[in-house]
C-alpha cells in the first residue's frame, strides 16, 4: 500500500479553524457557567490533531487523552453532539455521562478521550491487536502528552507493540508542560529516545507546522501499513492556555503563552497567502467554522438534560437498574 | 458425561468458545507455549495458532489495557493474570477503563472481555500469591464477577463470561484446579447471576462460593450428624449476586451464615449480610454470622495458613451460633 493521498492544505486549515473556534467557544461557555466540570483546551496545538487525523482513514482507530477535543473533531466527531455532550445534554455523544474528558464516537473509530494520563496507550495497542488479528489493514493511533511518557504503562505499551509488531502510531504532543511542571523536570530521556529504546522507529517534528505533521504522519502510517510494526511521532508544540480553563498560570511567564508567530493557524494562513491562495478562501475557513459552531451551540443549548434512570440502566448491557 | 479436572473444564470451555467464534483471542503471561502457569491453557496454541493465543511480556497493565482496546475494536479477548494478587497492577484498565466504557461513552461501546484471575490459598504461596480480592472488583459498577466452585460450573461460567457483552472477571480458586468432577456432554447455558442450591436443608442457610462450597458441604454433613440440616447456597456469581435465591433460602431456614475464604471485614459477606438484614429482616430468627479469613495477610507456613483459611469446623460453629 502507498501513502494515503495528501489532504489539501486548505482542508487542514478548515479542520484547525473548526477546533480553534469550537474551543474558544467552549472557553466562553465555561466562563459563563454553561459548561460544567473542567476543560483542557488545545489552543496552539491544532496542527497536531489536524495533521495526524488527516492521515488516518475511517477504519483506523484513535485513542486520546484529557486534551482531546481537537483529536475528536479532527477524526470526524459530529460537532453538534460534541457540544451537546460537553454541555451535559441527553443527546450528547455520550448521553451526558462523560463530558469533555470522555468524548468518543464509535462510528468514526474514536475510542475516547481519557481522564487518566497514559491510559490511551495500551487501549490503542489492544485496538491495533484487533486490526492485526482481523487482518483489516487498519492502524490504531494514540495521542498523549509528554507527561504521559513518565507513566509505567508507556513502557509496557511500547514494548508490547514492538515485540508483536502491532500497527500503532504513537503520537506524543510535547507541549513542554505536564500540568504546572515543565517537561525537563519530568523526563530523564527525550521522547524519541524512549521510543527508540523499544526499537520503535521515531521521528520528532515541529508540531506547529501542520503540513510537516501531515506529511510525517502520512509517511509513518504508510510504513506501518506496508512494513508493519509501530511508529512514534513526537510533535513539538505549544500549550497556549493554562493546563485547564481558569488556571492562573503563576508557574510560567505570559510571554510563553503568546508566541503568536508559532501559531499553527497563522503559519498556514501566511503560507497559503504566499502560495497565491485567494484571501477569500482563507477567510472562509474561519467564517465557516464560526457559523458551524454558532449553529451547534444553539442546538446544544436547546438540548434536554439527561434522565437519571436511563443512565442507571446503562451500566451493563441488557440489564435493568439495580441497587 | 465425563470426569475431568476443574482446570481441564476451563480449558475445554476456552477451546469450545474459540472454535465457535473467531473473535475470541487469548493472551497472558505464559499462557501460549507453556500452557499456562496452572496448565489451564495447555494445547490451545497448537489448536488455534499464534495469532489468537499469545504469550505476553510481564505487563499486567498493558495486558488488561490492551484487552479493553481489543474489545472496543471487535475482538473478544480472554486474558489471564497469573495470580489475582497481580491484578493490583491492572487496576486502571479494569476500574477506570473497562468498567466505565459502556456507561461513560453513552452505550456506544460494548466490552466483551474476560479476565481470568486465580485466587486463594492452600498452596503455601504466601502473602503476595494467595489473596482473595474479589470484593474490590464486585464493588465497581460495570464489572461482573463470577467464581465457579464445581467442574460443571467452571465450564459453564467460563462460556457464559466469554459470551457476555460486558467485562467479566472469572475468579478461579487455585486449590480447585486439580479437583475432579463430572462434565456433562452437553452443558446447559448458565446465566450469570443465578445461584445453585448445593445442598437443601431446613434449619440454616450457608451462603458461599468458590472453594468454600465444598468446605460448607463438609460442615453441613457434620451438622447433619447432630440433626441440623443446613442448606448450602453456592452463589456462583458475585456481581450480580442472586439476592432472590438467598432471600428465598432465608425464608425457608430463618438463619444465615455467609462463608468465604476472603478476609471477613468489608467483604462479599458484609454486602450479603447488610442486604438480608434489610430485605430479609422479618425472616431472621438469629444473628447473621460471617465466616472469613482473619484481618491479616495470608501467611506462608503450613500451620499458619491452615489456621488462616476458614474450615468446616468454623462454618459449623457459625451455624450453631445462629441457632443458639
Ligand atoms: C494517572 C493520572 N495522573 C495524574 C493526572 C492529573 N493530570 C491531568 S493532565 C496532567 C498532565 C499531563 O501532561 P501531558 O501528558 O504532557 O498532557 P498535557 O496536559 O500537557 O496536554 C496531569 C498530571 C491524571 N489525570 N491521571
Ligand atoms: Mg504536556
Amino acid at each position: 500500500m502507498t501513502a494515503a493521498d495528501s489532504v489539501a492544505p486548505l482542508d487542514l486549515l478548515r479542520t484547525m479553524r473548526l477546533i480553534r473556534e469550537a474551543e474558544l467557544r467552549l472557553a466562553q461557555l465555561f466562563a459563563d457557567g454553561e459548561v460544567p466540570g473542567f476543560i483542557h483546551l488545545s489552543v496552539g496545538q491544532e496542527g497536531v490533531a489536524a495533521g495526524v487525523c488527516a492521515a488516518l482513514g475511517p477504519a483506523d482507530t484513535l485513542a486520546s487523552n484529557h486534551r482531546g477535543h481537537g483529536h475528536a473533531l479532527a477524526k470526524g466527531l459530529d460537532l453538534e453532539r460534541f457540544f451537546l455532550e460537553i454541555m451535559g445534554k441527553a443527546e450528547g455523544m455520550c448521553k451526558g455521562r462523560g463530558g469533555s474528558m470522555h468524548v468518543a464516537d464509535a462510528a468514526v473509530g474514536m475510542l475516547g478521550a481519557n481522564g487518566i494520563v497514559g491510559a490511551g496507550l495500551p487501549i490503542a495497542v489492544g485496538s491495533a491487536l484487533a486490526h492485526q488479528v482481523k487482518k483489516s489493514g487498519a492502524v490504531a493511533a494514540v495521542f498523549f502528552g509528554d507527561g504521559a511518557l513518565a507513566e509505567g504503562v508507556m513502557h509496557e505499551s511500547f514494548n508490547l507493540a514492538s515485540i508483536w509488531r502491532l500497527p500503532v502510531l504513537f503520537v506524543c504532543e510535547n507541549n513542554g508542560w505536564s500540568e504546572f511542571s515543565p517537561t525537563a523536570r519530568q523526563l530523564a530521556a527525550t521522547p524519541t529516545a524512549l521510543a527508540e529504546s523499544h526499537k520503535i522507529i521515531a521521528r520528532s517534528i515541529d508540531g506547529n507546522d501542520v503540513i510537516a505533521v501531515h506529511d510525517a504522519a502520512r509517511a509513518l502510517v504508510s510504513e506501518i501499513r506496508s512494513a508493519g510494526g509501530p511508529r512514534f511521532l513526537e510533535c513539538r508544540t505549544t500549550r497556549v492556555r493554562g493546563h485547564f480553563e481558569g488556571d492562573p498560570q503563576k508557574y510560567r511567564d505570559a510571554v510563553d503563552a503568546a508566541r503568536s508567530e508559532d501559531d499553527p493557524i497563522g503559519r498556514l494562513e501566511r503560507r497559503l497567502a504566499a502560495d497565491g491562495v485567494p484571501a477569500a478562501d482563507i477567510k472562509s475557513a474561519e467564517r465557516d467554522a464560526i457559523a458551524r459552531v454558532d449553529a451547534a451551540v444553539a442546538r446544544a443549548r436547546a438540548g434536554a438534560a439527561p434522565t437519571f434512570d436511563a443512565a442507571l440502566r446503562d451500566v451493563y448491557a441488557n440489564t435493568e437498574a439495580r441497587p | 458425561m465425563s470426569e475431568v479436572r476443574f482446570g481441564q473444564a476451563i480449558n475445554r470451555a476456552l477451546a469450545d468458545a474459540m472454535a465457535a467464534d473467531e473473535s475470541v483471542v487469548l493472551f497472558g503471561e505464559d499462557v501460549a507455549a507453556p500452557g499456562g502457569p496452572f496448565g489451564v491453557t495447555r494445547g490451545l496454541l497448537d489448536r488455534f495458532g499464534a495469532e489468537r493465543v499469545r504469550d505476553t511480556p510481564i505487563s499486567e497493565a498493558a495486558i488488561v489495557g490492551a484487552a479493553v482496546g481489543a474489545a472496543m475494536s471487535g475482538l473478544k479477548p480472554v486474558v489471564e493474570i497469573m495470580f489475582m494478587d497481580f491484578v493490583t497492577l491492572s487496576m486502571d484498565a479494569l476500574v477506570n477503563q473497562a468498567a466505565k466504557a459502556r456507561f461513560m461513552f453513552g452505550g456506544q461501546y460494548a466490552l466483551p472481555m474476560v479476565v481470568r484471575l486465580p485466587h486463594g490459598g492452600g498452596i503455601n504461596a504466601g502473602p503476595q500469591h494467595s489473596q482473595c480480592l474479589e470484593a474490590w472488583l464486585a464493588h465497581v459498577p460495570g464489572l461482573k464477577v463470577v467464581c465457579p466452585a464445581t467442574v460443571a460450573d467452571a465450564y459453564a461460567l467460563t462460556r457464559a463470561a466469554i459470551a457476555d457483552p460486558d467485562p467479566v472477571i472469572v475468579v478461579e480458586n487455585k486449590s480447585l484446579y486439580a479437583v475432579k468432577g463430572e462434565l456433562p456432554e452437553s452443558m446447559p447455558n448458565v446465566t450469570i447471576g443465578k445461584a445453585d442450591i448445593a445442598r437443601p436443608g431446613r434449619d440454616a442457610t450457608i451462603v458461599t462460593y468458590g472453594a468454600m462450597r465444598d468446605v460448607s458441604l463438609a460442615a453441613a454433613s457434620a451438622l447433619a450428624k447432630d440433626g441440623i440440616e443446613a442448606e448450602v447456597v453456592d452463589l456462583r456469581s458475585l456481581q450480580p449476586w442472586d439476592e432472590t435465591a438467598v432471600l428465598a433460602s432465608l425464608a425457608r431456614t430463618h438463619r444465615l451464615v455467609i462463608a468465604h475464604e476472603a478476609v471477613e471485614a468489608f467483604g462479599i459477606g458484609a454486602e450479603i449480610a447488610a442486604r438480608m438484614a434489610d430485605i430479609g429482616f422479618d425472616e431472621l430468627d438469629g444473628p447473621i454470622v460471617r465466616v472469613g479469613a482473619p484481618f491479616m495477610p495470608v501467611p506462608f507456613a503450613k500451620e499458619l495458613e491452615a489456621r488462616y483459611r476458614p474450615d468446616a469446623t468454623r462454618i459449623a460453629d457459625a451455624v450453631r451460633r445462629t441457632l443458639a
